[in-house]
C-alpha cells in the first residue's frame, strides 16, 4: 500500500506543480500576483473538451487548447495589467485587480455554460494502466508526470540558455533598466504572458484529463494548492514550484492514507504557515532572489 | 330591458344551488418554480397538475371540485412563509402541500400548524420535520428508511464488510453518512474504514488506496452526485472492479451519476422510493398518462406529489366536510396504493412502509432495478 500511496502523491504532487509553473514564472517576471491564471487554466481545459467533441484527436487538442489559453492570457493581462505596470503598482494592487476579475470571469463563465461537470470523451487517451510492483498508474497518470518534467526542462531552458530568456531574467531583475538597455519589455511581458497562459491551458487539459472533472470552478479549486506550492517553493522559482507540488502532494496523501482524510488540508495549509515562519522567502528561495 | 333582466335573474336562479353544490375547494401548494432549484418545484406542480385532472373528474365531497393554487417560494424560507400566509389568508385553502425543500418546512411548517391548517411535505426528508407539529404530514421517505432497503440487498449479495467515505463538508453528505453508518450497523456489517473527503475535491487516491488494502465487500458513499462520480471514477483507475459492491446515498439517485461517470459506475447500487420502469399497473399508468400529458418522462419527484394530491383528495371526500381540523383526522387514516406503491402514515404522520422502495443498479451509464 505505501508504494501505491507514495505513486498517488506524486502524481497528485505533479498537478499541482504542473498547475504551478506558468503562475510562478508570471510572479517571478512580471512580478503580479495574477489570480486570473486559473481562468486560463479553466479555459485550456474548455478548449480542449470542445475540440475533442469536434473529434481532434489529443495530440492536436492539446497544444490547440494551450495556445488558445495563451491568447485569453495576452488579451486579458493586457486589459487588467498594463495600467498598473505604467503606473508601478505594487503587488498588492495586482492581487486586487485580477481577484475582482477572476471572480467576475468565474462567474460570467458559469452564467454561460452552466455549473454542470463535464468529462473528456473516455477514450481519448487509452483507458488502459501500468500495473507493477503493487502500484497501478494510468496513462493519463503517466502522460502528467511526462509532461510536467518536460516543461519544467523546456522552461529552465528557456530562461537560462537562450537570449530571449537572458531579456526575461533581465526584466525580472530591474524592468527599468532592462527597457533602457533596449528590451521592449511590453512585447516580452505579453510573451511572458502568453507562455504562462499556455502552461495554465496545457494543465487544464491534463489535470481535466486525470480527474474527469471540466467546469467553470475548476481553475478556483487548484488555485489555493497553487498558491501554497509557489510560495512554498520561493515565488518566481520553476524547481522550487516543482519540489513544493510533489512535497504537498505526497504530504497530503500519506496524511489521508495514514492519519485521517479530514486532515489533509490541515497538514497541507500547516505547512504553508510554517515555511512563511521559518523562510520567508520559501523552502527553496533564497532572501531577495529573483530565479525566474 | 326587463325581459332580459327576468332572464338573467331565472339563470341566476337557476345555478345557484348547482354553484353552491359545486362550490370549488381551495387546496394551495407551495413550491420552489424559479431559482436554480426550480426544476424540483416544477416536475411536482406537473405531478399535483396530473392528480388533479384525475380527481376533479369525478370531484370530492360530492362533485365539488379542488381548486389548487401554486405559489412559487422560489427556495428561500421567506418566500415559502410568505407564500403559505397569502394562500391561507386570501384563498382559504384548507391544506396545504410542500414546501419543497426540508429548509423551508422547518420555516412554514410551524406557521401552518399554528393555523391548524393540514400541511403535507412530498419531497422533505430531513429529521425532525414531522416533529414541527400534530399538523405536519410528509409522503416523502426519508434516507433513514431507505438505505436499510439497500443495504439488505448488499447482504443478499454476499457483503459482510463495508468500507463508508462521505463529503465532510456539506450538510446533507454528512448526515447521509450518519444514517448509513447507523443503518450498517443495524444490518450487521461490519465497518472496516470511515474515509472522508470535501465536496469540492476532485482527487480521492489516498482514501480508495486504503480502502482496497482493507479489502472489504462494500463501500459506501454519501456525498453529492459530482463527488461519487469522481470517487467512482478514480476507483476504477486504482484497479477496484466488480468484486467491490459500490452503495450510493440519497445523492447517487440522480441520472447525472451516469452522465459524469459512465460505464465506471455500473454496478453501483441506490435505492429509491420511486423508478420510472417500476412495471406495476399503477405505476404504469401513471407514467403513460404523465407522458401524454407533458411529452416528458415524470422523475421521483412528480411521482411523489401524484401520490400525494391523491391521498388528500382521498382525505377530504373521507372528512366529509372542508374542514381543516378534520382532514387532519382523515389523513391519518390514509389507506391509499398509487405509483410509489402502498402508504399508510405512521402516528407520527410520517410514511410507514418502505414496501414501495426499489435498489436501482446502474448498468451502461443508466439506472435499471437491480436483481
Amino acid at each position: 500500500m505505501l508504494a501505491q500511496q507514495l505513486a498517488n502523491g506524486v502524481l497528485l504532487g505533479a498537478t499541482y506543480a504542473l498547475f504551478a509553473l506558468g503562475f510562478t514564472l508570471m510572479f517571478g517576471v512580471l512580478r503580479v500576483i495574477n489570480l486570473v491564471y486559473g481562468f486560463y487554466f479553466t479555459a485550456g481545459a474548455f478548449f480542449s473538451l470542445w475540440l475533442a467533441q469536434a473529434g481532434w484527436p489529443l495530440i492536436a487538442a492539446l497544444p490547440a487548447a494551450a495556445v488558445g489559453a495563451g491568447v485569453v492570457a495576452v488579451a486579458l493581462d493586457w486589459l487588467l495589467l498594463t495600467r498598473l505596470r505604467r503606473a508601478h503598482a505594487d503587488e498588492l494592487a495586482s492581487l486586487m485587480v485580477t481577484l475582482g476579475a477572476v471572480l467576475a470571469l468565474y462567474a460570467a463563465a458559469t452564467a454561460w455554460l452552466g455549473p454542470d461537470i463535464r468529462r473528456l470523451p473516455p477514450d481519448l487517451v487509452g483507458g488502459g494502466a501500468v500495473d507493477a510492483i503493487g502500484v497501478r498508474v494510468t496513462f493519463a497518470q503517466l502522460l502528467i508526470l511526462a509532461a510536467c518534467g518536460a516543461l519544467v526542462g523546456l522552461l529552465v531552458l528557456l530562461v537560462r540558455g537562450t537570449t530571449l530568456g537572458l531579456a526575461i531574467r533581465a526584466m525580472a531583475e530591474k524592468p527599468d533598466a532592462a527597457a533602457l538597455m533596449g528590451i521592449d519589455t511590453a512585447r516580452l511581458a505579453a510573451l511572458v504572458s502568453f507562455i504562462s497562459g499556455s502552461l495554465a491551458g496545457a494543465g487544464g487539459v491534463l489535470i481535466g484529463l486525470n480527474f474527469n472533472a471540466i467546469h467553470p470552478y475548476m481553475g478556483e479549486q487548484m488555485m489555493l494548492r497553487g498558491f501554497v506550492v509557489v510560495i512554498v517553493g520561493g515565488l518566481g522559482d520553476i524547481f522550487g514550484a516543482l519540489l513544493a507540488g510533489l512535497l504537498l502532494g505526497v504530504v497530503e496523501v500519506l496524511t489521508a492514507g495514514y492519519l485521517a482524510s479530514g486532515l489533509k488540508e490541515a497538514v497541507g495549509f500547516a505547512i504553508l504557515v510554517l515555511v512563511l515562519w521559518t523562510r520567508p522567502a520559501g523552502l527553496f528561495g533564497r532572501a531577495d532572489a529573483r530565479r525566474a | 330591458m326587463r325581459r332580459r333582466a327576468a332572464l338573467v335573474a331565472a339563470v341566476l336562479l337557476a345555478v345557484a344551488p348547482a354553484a353552491l353544490a359545486a362550490e370549488p375547494v381551495p387546496v394551495g401548494a407551495v413550491e420552489i418554480l424559479s431559482g436554480p432549484n426550480a426544476a424540483y418545484g416544477i416536475a411536482i406542480k406537473a405531478g399535483l397538475d396530473l392528480a388533479l385532472d384525475a380527481v376533479n373528474a369525478k370531484g370530492v365531497l360530492g362533485g365539488r371540485p379542488i381548486a389548487l393554487t401554486v405559489e412559487d417560494s422560489g427556495g428561500t424560507k421567506d418566500g415559502a412563509i410568505n407564500a403559505a400566509r397569502k394562500l391561507i389568508g386570501r384563498d382559504k385553502v384548507v391544506a396545504l402541500i410542500g414546501p419543497t425543500l426540508s429548509n423551508e418546512m422547518f420555516a412554514v411548517g410551524p406557521v401552518t400548524n399554528a393555523r391548524g391548517v393540514p400541511t403535507i411535505g412530498t419531497s422533505t426528508t430531513a429529521q425532525g420535520i414531522t416533529d414541527i407539529g400534530p399538523f405536519i404530514f410528509r409522503t416523502s421517505l426519508p434516507e433513514s428508511d431507505v438505505l436499510p432497503v439497500t443495504l439488505k440487498k448488499a447482504i443478499a449479495r454476499g457483503a459482510k464488510t463495508i468500507a463508508l467515505l462521505y463529503a465532510n463538508d456539506d450538510a446533507f453528505s454528512k448526515s447521509g453518512f450518519d444514517t448509513m453508518q447507523a443503518a450498517a450497523r443495524a444490518a450487521g456489517l461490519r465497518i472496516v474504514a470511515t474515509e472522508s473527503f470535501g465536496s469540492k475535491d476532485t482527487d480521492f487516491s489516498a482514501q480508495l488506496t486504503k480502502i482496497k488494502s482493507l479489502n472489504p465487500d462494500a463501500i459506501g458513499i454519501s456525498a453529492l452526485v459530482e463527488p461519487i462520480s469522481g470517487v467512482m471514477l478514480q476507483a476504477r483507475q486504482l484497479g477496484l472492479g466488480k468484486e467491490t459492491l459500490f452503495i450510493g446515498g440519497n445523492g447517487a439517485n440522480s441520472p447525472k451519476l451516469g452522465q459524469i461517470a459512465g460505464a465506471a459506475a455500473d454496478g453501483m447500487l441506490v435505492g429509491s422510493p420511486w423508478f420510472v420502469a417500476k412495471p406495476d399497473r399503477l405505476n404504469q399508468d401513471f407514467v403513460t398518462a404523465f407522458r401524454a400529458k407533458y411529452g416528458k418522462e415524470p422523475d421521483q419527484f412528480a411521482a411523489q406529489a401524484y401520490d400525494a394530491m391523491l391521498i388528500l383528495a382521498e382525505a377530504i371526500d373521507r372528512a366529509g366536510v372542508a374542514e381543516p381540523a378534520k382532514i387532519r383526522d382523515a389523513l391519518l387514516a390514509t389507506d391509499h396504493t398509487g405509483p410509489m406503491g402502498p402508504f399508510h402514515f405512521t402516528d407520527h404522520r410520517d410514511p410507514s412502509s418502505t414496501e414501495g422502495v426499489v435498489v436501482l443498479e446502474m448498468h451502461g451509464g443508466a439506472f435499471r432495478i437491480a436483481d
